[in-house]
């Protein structure tokens, strides 16, 4: 199946993702190539496989709840590129 | 002969002897930065200063009678997807060209309390992706052995800066051959430890079931002993293994007696240069004359492990991606706009090409409708790729090949095709999606003069036995005492 101009807007939109006229135009191509290789795996018998999300067998991984100390706020704020007092700024959500 | 064309294996010894100190060493490898990386492109920050100081503590501590830990004041360069607090760390993006981490990676911290002095941050294909490290969003870095070539990629700075003396070690991170395929076109050795050997915690993520950080030296025993640094248990990142870390290099000198090489079919198929394969049949014939076996074995469906990692390590990173976000950290749009397009144009503004790709990719792998022809579809087949090599290693202990199908190629050669460009990586991905060891070692050079990497891989947590086996055939041939012209 072919991927068209129109399903790679709506993976942008998914993924926020702005992209100009012209990227979409030389994405879209590139993409439909990559996704036809990749649809050779549906040549691969997988019948009664289970999926493997992580190649070591780990479980939950438990720690003690201990209180320990976290990053001052200062510190996590300084990479921010816009702050309002303690709190990271956005545009307002609602009007 | 010059100190910086030394081997890590041959200066931390005279370091401890005070034959050198500290400082002239690191003095010596940023002079040499200052003269040859401008053509090089391996560094994205180097801050002389910060180096000298840190090498100052470390003779200082050395006069103190303190002990020097096992790097004893060597110079180590850092991939910049590595924190180092208040060290800029940008993943050679544009979203990240003014972060500067509140927070030390734990193999950072690890190089620093091994007695090691970090020595910049290097050169990589925009966070990790790419096969060149043409995807920078900052420079071009070059092949040491031809300045109109390639390094590879992602680590192409990492392992630029030790092919071309500008460090005697550097750290890089492997997601699908980001070590060794850059060790094998610069001709240095490159070890990808087994998945949660060493922690992960600071290195930003590309995707997080596969990414590995690991050690470039010029030899293995200088690979081993940055590996023995930095291995070992983090509770910071819940994968990472709690098992004693083995003492490496007591045992890499002792040959493996009975050794057993693998050889798989499919290594040698179509796409492979014969230049290369001339110069892995070499390094088989070399195994044998030191009395191992060669065992011909099958990974049947590693035909499909391209397709199965380009789902698994996209979706991945479309989600782990998804963090930069305009607000937190990273480039925010100059544009004023409402919260969704706040996120749609910083990412849009910030991202390069390749990164775009694999989003969308992953994205697409993950959205309704698609996740089970794709996603899911390429976790049964990475199943089945474990189980293939579960098999290989009840016959071999070693399993030997090419890193990379070709030497170095040119400059801009690939980049206009991302397919072809994700197909050089067809030998490492695999033992990514297990989870396994793997190491590139030089194995010769071709008829132009570039070198070529021989790639030995061996069950998860067994590195001892995949670094003795990789110091036996450089032993045996020394391939890795070349040094490129002018370096």
């Amino acid at each position: 199946m072919k991927l068209t101009e129109e399903q790679v807007r709506w993976v942008a939109h998914l993924a926020r993702l702005e992209l100009s006229a012209a990227e979409l135009a030389a994405l879209t191509p590139q993409m439909a190539a990559i996704v036809a290789y990749v649809d050779q795996l549906g040549q691969l018998d997988t019948s009664g496989v289970e999926p493997l999300s992580h190649a070591l067998p780990l479980s939950n991984v438990f720690r003690e709840d201990e209180v320990s100390p976290s990053l001052p706020v200062a510190e996590a704020l300084a990479n921010a590129p816009r702050k309002l007092g303690d709190c990271y700024a956005v545009p307002a959500v609602l009007d | 002969m010059s100190l910086t064309r030394l081997p890590a294996s041959e200066l931390v010894p005279m370091l401890r002897r005070g034959e050198v100190s500290s400082r002239q060493l690191c003095r010596a490898f940023l002079d040499a930065a200052s003269a040859r990386d401008p053509v090089l492109g391996a560094f994205l920050h180097l801050d002389a200063d910060a180096v000298l100081a840190a090498a100052d503590a470390a003779d200082a501590s050395r006069a103190r009678g303190e002990a020097a830990g096992l790097l004893a004041g060597l110079p180590v360069a850092i991939k910049d997807n590595l924190c180092q607090r208040g060290v800029p760390t940008t993943c050679a993006s544009r979203m990240l060209a003014n972060f500067k981490p509140p927070y030390t990676a734990h193999v950072v911290e690890r190089v620093i309390a091994g007695g090691g002095v970090p020595f910049g941050k290097t050169n990589l294909d925009e966070f990790a992706m790419g096969s060149s490290t043409e995807n920078s969003a900052f420079k071009t870095t070059r092949n040491p052995w031809d300045h109109e070539r390639i390094p590879g990629g992602s680590s192409g700075g990492s392992a630029a800066a030790v092919a071309g003396c500008l460090a005697p070690l550097s750290l890089g991170s492997d997601t699908g051959g980001s070590i060794r395929q850059p060790a094998s076109l610069c001709g240095i050795v490159g070890l990808k430890p087994s998945y949660g050997r060493v922690s992960r915690y600071g290195l930003v993520a590309f995707a997080s079931s596969l990414d590995q950080v690991g050690p470039f030296a010029h030899d293995v025993t200088g690979a081993a002993m940055l590996l023995q640094v930095v291995a070992g248990h983090d509770r910071r990142d819940s994968t990472s293994v709690d098992l004693p870390v083995p003492d490496y290099l007591s045992t890499l000198d002792q040959p493996l007696a009975g050794l057993r090489v693998g050889v798989a079919r499919e290594f040698f198929g179509p796409g492979l240069d014969p230049e290369v394969e001339k110069a892995v049949r070499g390094a088989l014939d070399a195994y044998k004359s030191l009395g191992a076996s060669i065992v011909e074995v099958g990974l049947p469906t590693s035909p499909h492990a391209v397709a199965t990692y380009y789902l698994v390590a996209t979706a991945e990173a479309s989600s782990n991606l998804a963090r930069y976000d305009g607000v937190h950290y990273g480039h925010r749009t100059a544009e004023k706009t409402n919260l969704i397009d706040l996120y749609c144009k910083s990412r849009g503004e910030a991202f390069g090409a390749e990164v775009k790709r694999r989003i969308m990719l992953g994205t697409y792998a993950l959205s309704s409708g698609y996740i089970d022809a794709y996603y899911t579809k390429a976790l049964k087949a990475r199943r089945l790729i474990l189980e293939d090599f579960n098999k290989v290693f009840a016959q071999c202990d070693v399993l030997a090949g090419p890193t990379s199908p070709t030497a170095a190629f040119k400059l801009g050669e690939k980049s206009s095709d991302p397919l072809s460009m994700y197909l050089s990586d067809i030998y490492t991905i695999s033992c990514n999606l297990a989870g396994i060891a793997g190491i590139s070692i030089p194995c010769g050079f071709t008829a132009s003069g570039l070198p070529v990497g021989l790639q030995l891989q061996a069950p998860a947590m067994a590195e001892e036995t995949l670094l003795r086996a990789a110091r036996m055939h450089e032993k045996a041939t020394g391939w890795h005492t070349r040094r490129p012209a002018g370096a």
